[in-house]
Formats: structure tokens, C-alpha cells, sequence
């Protein structure tokens, strides 16, 4: 637990002082635009609710791509996922008619979005186990067909005509806003910390986190002691795809209350640097998709003094900092 | 004589001292065994003086000369011409041996393998150990690639050669062969360290012995002089009376070594626990038929890769197979591991580190991995798991007792008890198939896993043993049968009779 925490300590300090060299050779003074960056997020509450609504597609996204981690299982498709949620549940929400009340109309998208990002999880899962297919080579792939896949769905049912917006949802399905300043925090981040805590429990607690984990750890033992390996891989990639898929309880029933081409996009993969970044486990996950929240929100609120790509890239600084800080705290020994 | 190895050395791990100013003394081109119970920290010594793992304080010298420990890795080591052979070996699994025996020393761009091949085959031809240079390692059966490990570091110019447990994967010719070779090494000029917890090892190879106990050394015993000339076949003569081999155990242990008795064989009537009928392995097995009736122990000699795997494979129902398999009166042919060990299996696999254990995960959770009737089903019941997980560690005396430690840090014969505290354990147990169950464990631990099997047969199970050991199955089994190229050719009970069978000696 203390060396988890050391990891992303470590891997978070060493990505804040390359992100500092990167400031500096876009010839600005990190200390001022760090500064600047925290001063204008917590000075306002928008920006604030900002931060919370990119942290719930990410909490979402990073209890995903954990859970399939945590079976040894590699999901670089959370992105795909969560594009097939987005469509699935904005297919169900313009097709509930519009008296629907919201304790129907919000699980049934919510179930819609599980469903589709689950059904993407688990044919990468089959693929996996019945076929031994590398899950990282079909996951990325399946990103791609996902998204032309969703695109045809999409022009085809839910944009209005000549746009990439789609017609409104059911008022029923619409998710309320936080009340924050009219940013786009919205109640899936109640759905995401649920989400996040009932985890938790099921990983720490119960027989079927410690079959998830034991499959990922050594599989030659989980088989021994009769663990079904290959169902346990393909269930942790159905669950991680429906996680992914519930991020757009996010992003299409909060927020906009539509479909949007492009809503949510990378919080696939930034969910990735969630993950491992939080160290797969919940309260982890939570904790970092606060912090990538604020950087990506974060890179809006500097726009002035730096490009949003640096903090784009951040990320991605983030991803090898703390896979090098993993390494290097097994190394070095507890 | 001059002295090739002069250390004293401490080590941590995680705070626990392993290593407590440890010395070791080999003269060179002398075989020298270094004995001590599992966890009482041989192989970190050997460890550090090949430059694999980093010593926290003490002094080295090889061959005269005082080495920094700051600097010293496994380059400086190699460099010194220290090679070692590893317990669980270290070849890189997808190369031939012969770039293996290149790595880390290519020296450009181009690869030019064929002498390098041609040398390592001449070599191992001389010293005895034939290889085949150009074999994928991880195709090699145990003893074979251990063979090769040996002539590689040979080859790589090794004048000290630590070999840890390197009997452990042998059978008994393999054994002797591989004794009679050390002590050629020796008589021409290499040095060898030996580590090993089988004492008769000793006695037929060592010129002297050192003795760690709980980190520390706490003997060092040398031989007549004149042993250097007696061939190892007459070796126990040339041993003075005083330094005996219970001396050594007395040593190892602190007292003296607990004889187990063989348990009485059950009546002819008692049930079946444990039937195949004609089960076979594509490819490595065939047709093995035979019974395990309650409260017997059946043991499965013969040389590795002989079907052994294959066999203890397909009765746990993790390998694809042919014929019947019955567990008591169950018949699980067809059926997933996990329903065979609901039928009242119990199995413990031939490498802990590959299938017995979760290594990174705690000692209460490999206790309890699987356990569904001690976690519960769903839910895991985190008290009973505790209170589970002390009966164990105190049952099989696991060192440390503690129950949150992580099962990496334990030695061998702690992980080893741990399995087997998991698997002896099971409610309403009809059959045992225990695979290697005391490979690479000390004989503290191999008295007490003994003890436990004998339980499991006094307590209505019937067990089967796969072993490489041959006194193993002696002190353990009521019927010994005999695995040659996947086929039981026969049972004995006596050990000419067995080695013949396992050579295929006997037609």
C-alpha cells in the first residue's frame, strides 16, 4: 500500500517537473503557470465543476481499464467502449418517448451504455481466450471499427439533419446537473463514486475479486486451485467494457443532453493513465482522475499562456512516469 | 592450498536480517557443500558471490583478492570467473543454448554461433555432460537444461562453479553422474560450491561442508586429507567418525533429525480413492492404469520427463486426456479441475513458483486460495480466513509465522508448506496427487510434509507421490511404480530394482 502510494507519488512529481521543462521551452515560468492553472480552477466554481465532470468520465473510464488489469488483461480499447456506450445510449434516449419518467428512462440508457461498451468487452475477451487473440492488438483495433461503426449508427438515427449533434434525449433520461455555476458536473459523478466504492468492496472483499486478481497475478495457480481462467478473463473484459460504456451516462445525459460527435473523446485513453496512475485500486482511481481532471480542464483555464496540447501530452508523460516509478519501486525493495 | 572464496557477509530483506556476518571459506579445487535448512540463507549467500544479488555489508575475496562489494554485480563476478547454476535456472527460454552461452558477451554486431556450438558440444562431450547447443532452452527438460547451464559457465570460463540444488531436478543416476563429474572438475583445477540439503550428496562428493543455520555460520567441517584420492563411490569410509552426517544435521537443525516411520499399508479390501484406467497424454503418456486405495501411498518414480508432468497434470483435469479418471467413486473423466477438487482431490503442483502459489499475494491468501469453503462464496469471511491461516502456520511451522508476509519472501520450504497446508487441508479429501512435494526444500521441511502426507493416508486419503526422489518414495510409499517414456514399466519396492526399471535397464 505505502509502496503503491510511493509509485504515484513519485511518478507524479517526476511528470510535473517534465511538464515544468516543457513550460520552459515554450518560454513561459512553470511556477506561474502551475500557479495560475490551481488559482483560476479553485477561484471558480465553473471551472471547479469542470474539473468534476472530466473526473467522472474519468473515474468511469479508470475503474475499467483497472479491472482488466487487475485480470492481466491489457484494454487499450476503452475508448471504443465508451463510443459504443455513447451511441447505444443516446440511440435509447431519443427513442424513450418523452413522457417517460426519469427512474425508468435513466437506467434504461444507463443499461444501454453498460450493455453495448460490455458487448465490445466481451467479444475482445472471447477473442482473448478462445482464439488467443492479444487483447492489446484487438482492443486498439476494435477503437477504429467502433468509431466508423458509431459514426454510420449515428448519422444514420441520431444527428439532426446536416450535423454531428444529435437530437435531444427524452427529458425523462436527462441527468441533473450539480448546480455548479452551469459547468457540466452532473449526477453520474454520484453514479461513478458508487461505482467506484461497490468495486472496491467486490475487489477486496469478496471471492470474485480475489478470483479476478488471482487470474492476473499467476494464472498457472488460479487454474490449479480450479479457477475458471478463461471465464475470468472474459467477464473482467465485459465489466470493463461496460464500465467504459457507462462514461457516457457522462457525456450524453448529463452535459449536453445529446449526442455529439466526438463527446468525451480520449477519456478512453486517458482513463489508461487513470488506471495506472491510481494503481487499480478505487480509491487510487479516483484520486487520479481528480488530478488528470485538473490538468486537462486545467489546460483550458491557461489557454492564455500555454497550449491545451501540452497538458495533452502531460498525460502521456504521466502513463511513462509511472510505469518507469512502478519499476523502480519493486527494485528498490520495500 | 590456496583460498578461492573468503567471505563474510550480512543481508536484509525488508528489515529481516538473512544473512548475519555469514562466512564461507573454499579452498580452491575443492568440492565444497553448503548445507542449512530452507531460509537459513545459502542461497543468498551464493547469490551474492556471484554478483546476482547486492550483499549490505562484509567482505569478499575471491581468489586472493578483495573485491568492493559496492561494485561487485554479475559482470564483475564473471569477469573473476565466478559461474553459478541457479535452482530454478536462468537461461533465456526462446534462445538455443548456444546463445545463451554468447549472452551478455557477443562482442559485435555479428553473431557467429557455430564455433561457439562446436566448443560447447567438445566441452560437454569431455567433462561428461553432453548438450546439444543448438535445442531451445525452455523445450529441455530440467536435468538436461541444468546440464547445459553447467557447461555453459564452463564455457564461459568459469574456474568457480556454484551449483544451488542442482540435484533437486535429478534422478538417482542423473545424480550420481552428475557427482562423479563434479569431482573431475574439481581434480582439475575447478573449484566447486555445492548447495544441497541431501547429505548423502555430501558425504559422497565434499571435501569440506559448511553449515548455515537462521543466516549464521555455524560449522565448518573439513574431511580426511586423504579424501581428495578416494573415488566417491567409497566416500563414506574417508569421513573421520566425529563428522558424521548426523553431526551435519545436528548442525543444520539444532537437533537431530526425526526419522519418519512408514505407515502401516491399508487391508486389500479398503475402497478405491484414486482410479486411472488406460489414461493417456497426447504424446506423453500412455495407457497408465493403477489404483490408490484409502489410506495408501502410491509413489510414481523415474527420471525426469519421463510423463511425470503429463500424468499429475491429467488427473487434476488441467491437461487434455484420454482413458477414465475416478475420484473415490466419482467419475470426474471430462470433467474441469475445479469439479475434481469438489470430488475430494487434493493436488499440489511440481513447481510452486509456476502454479502452487500466488507469490506476490499474502501467506493467509495463498493458504486460502480457491478455498471456497473457508472464504465463503462470495463474501469472504476475513476472520475465518485468519484463524485458518494460523491453524496452518501453526500446524506446518511456516517461518516466519506471520500471516500477512508475502509469499516471494519466504524460502522454499515455507512456500512449499503453504501449498501443502492448502491442499492437505481440504474437507472430506478421497485423493492426494502430490508432484515433486519436497523439490528444492530442506530436510526440516521435507520430515514435516512427509509427516502431513502421512496423515492425509492415516486420515482415509489416498495419495500419490510424484517424485524424482527415490528415497522419497522408499520412506513414504507402500507401492512404488515406475514412469519410463510415458509408460509404467513396473513396481518395486527396493532401489536396485527401481533403477533398473528407471534406466530401462530390466527390458
Amino acid at each position: 500500500m505505502k509502496r503503491e502510494l510511493e509509485a504515484a507519488a513519485i511518478a507524479l512529481l517526476a511528470s510535473v517537473a517534465i511538464g515544468s521543462v516543457l513550460i520552459m521551452l515554450y518560454g513561459q515560468s512553470p511556477a506561474h503557470v502551475w500557479w495560475q492553472m490551481i488559482a483560476r480552477t479553485f477561484s471558480s466554481e465553473y471551472n471547479v465543476g469542470q474539473v468534476l465532470f472530466k473526473a467522472t468520465g474519468l473515474v468511469l473510464t479508470g475503474l475499467g481499464v483497472a479491472i482488466a488489469l487487475d485480470a492481466g488483461l491489457f484494454n487499450i480499447g476503452a475508448e471504443g467502449q465508451m463510443v459504443a456506450g455513447l451511441v447505444a445510449c443516446a440511440c435509447t434516449g431519443t427513442a424513450l418517448p418523452a413522457g417517460t419518467p426519469a427512474v425508468i428512462a435513466i437506467p434504461a440508457c444507463a443499461l444501454a451504455a453498460a450493455a453495448a461498451g460490455g458487448a465490445v468487452g466481451a467479444l475482445i475477451g472471447g477473442l482473448r481466450v478462445w482464439r488467443n487473440a492479444n487483447e492489446v492488438i484487438t482492443s486498439i483495433m476494435l477503437n477504429e471499427i467502433v468509431a466508423a461503426v458509431a459514426l454510420a449508427i449515428a448519422s444514420r438515427y441520431i444527428f439532426a439533419n446536416g450535423t454531428t449533434t444529435g437530437l435531444p434525449i427524452a427529458p425523462g433520461a436527462e441527468m441533473p446537473d450539480l448546480g455548479m455555476a452551469g459547468s457540466a458536473a452532473n449526477g453520474a459523478l454520484v453514479l461513478a463514486l458508487l461505482l467506484a466504492a461497490a468495486l472496491w468492496w467486490l475487489r477486496a472483499r469478496t471471492t470474485w475479486g480475489q478470483a479476478l486478481r488471482t487470474v492476473g497475478a499467476d494464472a498457472e495457480a488460479a487454474r490449479s486451485v480450479g479457477l475458471g481462467v478463461g471465464r475470468v478473463r472474459v467477464l473482467a473484459m465485459t465489466a470493463s467494457g461496460a464500465l467504459c460504456g457507462l462514461a457516457a451516462v457522462n457525456f450524453v445525459l448529463g452535459d449536453r443532453h445529446a449526442y455529439e460527435q466526438s463527446a468525451g473523446a480520449g477519456t478512453g485513453f486517458f482513463g489508461l493513465a487513470v488506471a495506472l496512475l491510481g494503481r487499480q485500486h478505487p480509491a487510487g482511481i479516483v484520486a487520479s482522475a481528480l488530478v488528470l481532471g485538473l490538468l486537462t480542464s486545467g489546460g483550458l483555464v491557461v489557454n492564455d499562456l500555454i497550449p491545451k496540447d501540452l497538458t495533452t501530452l502531460l498525460v502521456g508523460v504521466v502513463v511513462l512516469a509511472i510505469t518507469c516509478a512502478s519499476a523502480f519501486v519493486r527494485r528498490t525493495g520495500g | 592450498m590456496t583460498t578461492m572464496i573468503d567471505a563474510t557477509l550480512t543481508k536484509r530483506y525488508a528489515g529481516r536480517e538473512v544473512l548475519r556476518a555469514a562466512t564461507l571459506r573454499v579452498e580452491s579445487g575443492s568440492v565444497h557443500a553448503l548445507v542449512g535448512e530452507n531460509g537459513a540463507g545459502k542461497s543468498t549467500l551464493v547469490k551474492i558471490i556471484a554478483g546476482i544479488v547486492p550483499a549490505d555489508g562484509g567482505t569478499l575475496a575471491i581468489a586472493g583478492a578483495s573485491r568492493a562489494l559496492a561494485r561487485w554485480d554479475r559482470r564483475a563476478a564473471r569477469a573473476a570467473s565466478v559461474g553459478i547454476v541457479q535452482q530454478h535456472g536462468a537461461f533465456a527460454g526462446t534462445l538455443s543454448v548456444v546463445e545463451n552461452a554468447v549472452l551478455g558477451s557477443e562482442g559485435g554486431a555479428m553473431l557467429d554461433l557455430a564455433p561457439v556450438a562446436r566448443a560447447l558440444a567438445k566441452l560437454g562431450d569431455e567433462i561428461g555432460l553432453p548438450v546439444d547447443p543448438w535445442a531451445r532452452a525452455d523445450r529441455l527438460p530440467l536435468g538436461v537444461a541444468q546440464r547445459a547451464e553447467i557447461v555453459t559457465a564452463l564455457y564461459q570460463g568459469a574456474k568457480l562453479l556454484i551449483l544451488d540444488e542442482p540435484t533437486a531436478v535429478l534422478a538417482p543416476v542423473e545424480v550420481d553422474g552428475l557427482l562423479a563429474t563434479l569431482r573431475r572438475l574439481a581434480k582439475a583445477g575447478t573449484t566447486i560450491v555445492l548447495v544441497t540439503h541431501k547429505l548423502d550428496e555430501v558425504r559422497a562428493v565434499a571435501d569440506a561442508v559448511t553449515v548455515l543455520r537462521a543466516g549464521e555460520t555455524v560449522a565448518r567441517i573439513e574431511a580426511a586429507r586423504d579424501r581428495s584420492i578416494a573415488s566417491a563411490g567409497d566416500a563414506g569410509t574417508t569421513w573421520p567418525p566425529s563428522l558424521d552426517v548426523r553431526a551435519i544435521a545436528r548442525a543444520m537443525v539444532g537437533a537431530d533429525v526425526p526419522a519418519g516411520d512408514k505407515i502401516e499399508a491399508p487391508a486389500e479390501v479398503a475402497p478405491v480413492a484414486l482410479a486411472l484406467a488406460k489414461v493417456g497424454v497426447a504424446g506423453a503418456l500412455h495407457d497408465v492404469t493403477l489404483e490408490v486405495r484409502r489410506g495408501e501411498l502410491v509413489g510414481i518414480a523415474g527420471v525426469d520427463g519421463n510423463g511425470q508432468r503429463e500424468l499429475a497434470l491429467a488427473i487434476a483435469g488441467l491437461a487434455a486426456h484420454t482413458g477414465r479418471v475416478r475420484i473415490g467413486a466419482r467419475d470426474v473423466t471430462g470433467a474441469a479441475a475445479a469439479r475434481r477438487l469438489a470430488a475430494g482431490l487434493a493436488y499440489i503442483p511440481e513447481d510452486r513458483h509456476h502454479g502452487g502459489l500466488v507469490l506476490d499475494a499474502s501467506v493467509a491468501d495463498n493458504l486460502a486460495l480457491g478455498r471456497r469453503d473457508i472464504t465463503g462464496a462470495f463474501r469472504i469471511d476475513r476472520a475465518r480466513v485468519a484463524t485458518f491461516a494460523a491453524e496452518r502456520i501453526r500446524e506446518l511451522d511456516v517461518r516466519p509465522p506471520d500471516a500477512h508476509a508475502i509469499a516471494r519472501a519466504l524460502s522454499g520450504g515455507n512456500q512449499q508448506k503453504l501449498v501443502i497446508g492448502r491442499e492437505l487441508s481440504r474437507p472430506a479429501l478421497s485423493a492426494v496427487v502430490a508432484a515433486q512435494p519436497t523439490r528444492g526444500v530442506d530436510l526440516g521441511a521435507v520430515a514435516r510434509i512427509h509427516d502431513q502426507l502421512r496423515a492425509a493416508a492415516r486420515a482415509g486419503a489416498g495419495v500419490l507421490v510424484i517424485s524424482a526422489d527415490l528415497d522419497e518414495l522408499l520412506a513414504l510409499c507402500h507401492r512404488i511404480f515406475v514412469l519410463l517414456r510415458g509408460r509404467i514399466v513396473g513396481s518395486a519396492v527396493e532401489r536396485a530394482a527401481l533403477g533398473a526399471l528407471m534406466t530401462g535397464a530390466s527390458g
